[in-house]
């Protein structure tokens, strides 16, 4: 059983009915008991950071704690930016820490009529790391984005990076906590793969 | 790299049978086009990169049955949707959020009620929130307000004004002002329809696209007029739109999502197949 944490924002029906596609079995919920029973944990996400992690609020301990016992955590778009330790969206706030980066803003250059933000659309990734997140996705497999801002890691954390205004993380991953800037739930068949992929890590 | 998007439009409507789509021709001839879901699934296998479903009743009955066709859709349908019609209020958006659509479309309510924007991105985030301009070229320039000029087609000058109620009510407003009054309200993104063409299948309405591209720095979907895989190429490099929404020319089968797609592939624009 996988576990979608609702801390009350978004289209938590869509990351829930791509994960069943993918095979799992899901309960959308934001107590800690569901949370330490759970497979897996997703972490959705659209909105602000700050929001965000205030809604998050004490479930915050128990995903770091779950997250650092080894439970498989996948952060999509929001949710992968605040696994990281600070964000500069609309001041300066902490995240989960669980992978050390920062969350900062796209710096449009020159005339920034040729790079809107949000960078919204369909992107390609480069993989740079062999992970279990990726496999059976090809380098240059397309992914739907929506962001402002975006995660600086150490390259050491980073598995795929996508290009639009700068070199930014696609995906950021340790053994068994994964973050997707794009939106596998909204990437047709590839990003069912990436969701494919967690469900089965799930089930080690 | 990003790639341009192809949305192909489905407007719905309530029909005895429950919902079906029609596209209209200048919004008032209306001519049937299949069921909703269906057709969905149908340009998702075609490489459709987003879907944009409008709901042109807006009554309650047509909103209840949109709700309906939102989350049958969004269960097996795994790419961006967005919903538009007659959305005025923050619990119309949360209601067809919370059916599995990704954005929402707001139209009329943002002209009667601009604050309602700034409110809706704050709620919900910019990047669900689409404001929709309908406009339509007017060459007379007297009377106060601002009037961007813009050089249309046939090398006539006027200002694009800002119609709303489906382009049956003119409202005095300049679509380029309002486009960047949007914008710094929390837009994410803006639908541009010129009524000049819609319906008509004679291409985009490539002066005010490219105009209100370069005047915002958010993206532009240019709407109304597609006929053609051309058309649809024009409105990337003329018009510099970054998504281009059609209906017509899928609905009937003439160019599939795909050949339009290899179209512009060939030509060197940047598509996802």
């Amino acid at each position: 059983m996988l576990v979608v944490v609702d801390y009350g924002l978004g289209n938590l029906r869509s990351v829930k009915k791509a994960l069943e596609k993918a095979g799992a079995e899901v309960v959308i919920s934001s107590e800690p008991s569901m949370l330490e029973m759970a497979d897996g944990i997703v972490l959705p996400g659209v909105g602000a950071f700050r929001d965000g992690m205030e809604n998050l609020s004490e479930l915050s301990e128990c995903i770091k704690r779950e997250a650092e016992h080894g439970k498989p955590l996948l952060g999509i778009c929001l949710g992968m930016q605040m696994l990281l330790t600070e964000s500069e969206e609309g001041g300066v706030y902490e995240g989960l820490d669980i992978i050390p980066g920062k969350v900062v803003r796209f710096e449009s250059k020159g005339n920034n009529r040729d790079n809107k933000i949000p960078h919204m659309g369909w992107n390609s990734i480069k993989i740079k790391e062999n992970h279990w997140i990726l496999d059976g996705v090809e380098d240059n497999s397309y992914f739907y984005f929506v962001h402002s801002y975006y995660a600086r890691v150490a390259s050491s954390y980073e598995v795929a990076s996508c290009t639009y205004i700068t070199d930014f993380s696609a995906v950021i991953a340790t053994k068994n906590v994964v973050g997707t800037q794009f939106h596998p739930e909204k990437s047709g068949d590839t990003g069912l793969r990436i969701l494919h992929n967690f469900v089965r890590e799930c089930r080690r | 790299m990003l790639t341009k998007r192809i949305i192909p439009c489905l407007d719905v409507t309530y029909g005895e049978s429950g919902a079906c789509v029609v596209k209209g021709i200048h919004f008032v001839k209306l001519r049937e086009a299949g069921d909703p879901v269906e057709l969905a699934k149908r340009y998702n296998e075609e490489g459709a990169d987003e879907l944009v479903f409008l709901d042109i009743t807006a009554s309650h009955e047509g909103r209840e049955t949109m709700v309906d066709v939102i989350e049958r859709t969004a269960d097996e349908v795994f790419i961006p949707l967005t919903v538009g019609g007659g959305i005025d209020s923050l619990s119309d958006i949360q209601k067809i959020l919370r059916a599995g659509a990704d954005k929402v479309s707001i139209n009329t309510a943002a002209v009667k009620h601009k604050e309602f924007v700034r409110e809706a991105s704050r709620v919900f985030g910019s990047q669900c929130i689409v404001v929709a301009i309908d406009c339509r070229s007017n060459t007379n320039f007297s009377g106060s307000g601002v009037k961007n000029e813009v050089i249309r087609e046939d090398g006539k000058k006027v200002w694009y004004e800002v119609v709303i109620y489906g382009g049956r009510k003119p409202t005095g407003i300049d679509a380029l002002w309002w486009a960047q009054e949007v914008e710094r309200l929390g837009a994410g993104e803006i639908l541009l329809t010129s009524m000049d063409r819609d319906g008509t299948c004679d291409g985009y309405d490539i002066p005010i696209t490219r105009e209100m591209s370069e005047f915002v720095g958010i993206p532009i979907i240019a709407s109304g007029g597609a006929g053609s895989p051309h058309h649809i190429y024009e409105a990337f490099t003329k018009g510099k739109a970054d998504a281009a929404l059609a209906a017509s020319i899928f609905h009937y089968g003439e160019y599939t999502i795909r050949e339009v797609k290899e179209y512009l592939m060939e030509r060197g624009i940047p598509v996802r197949l």
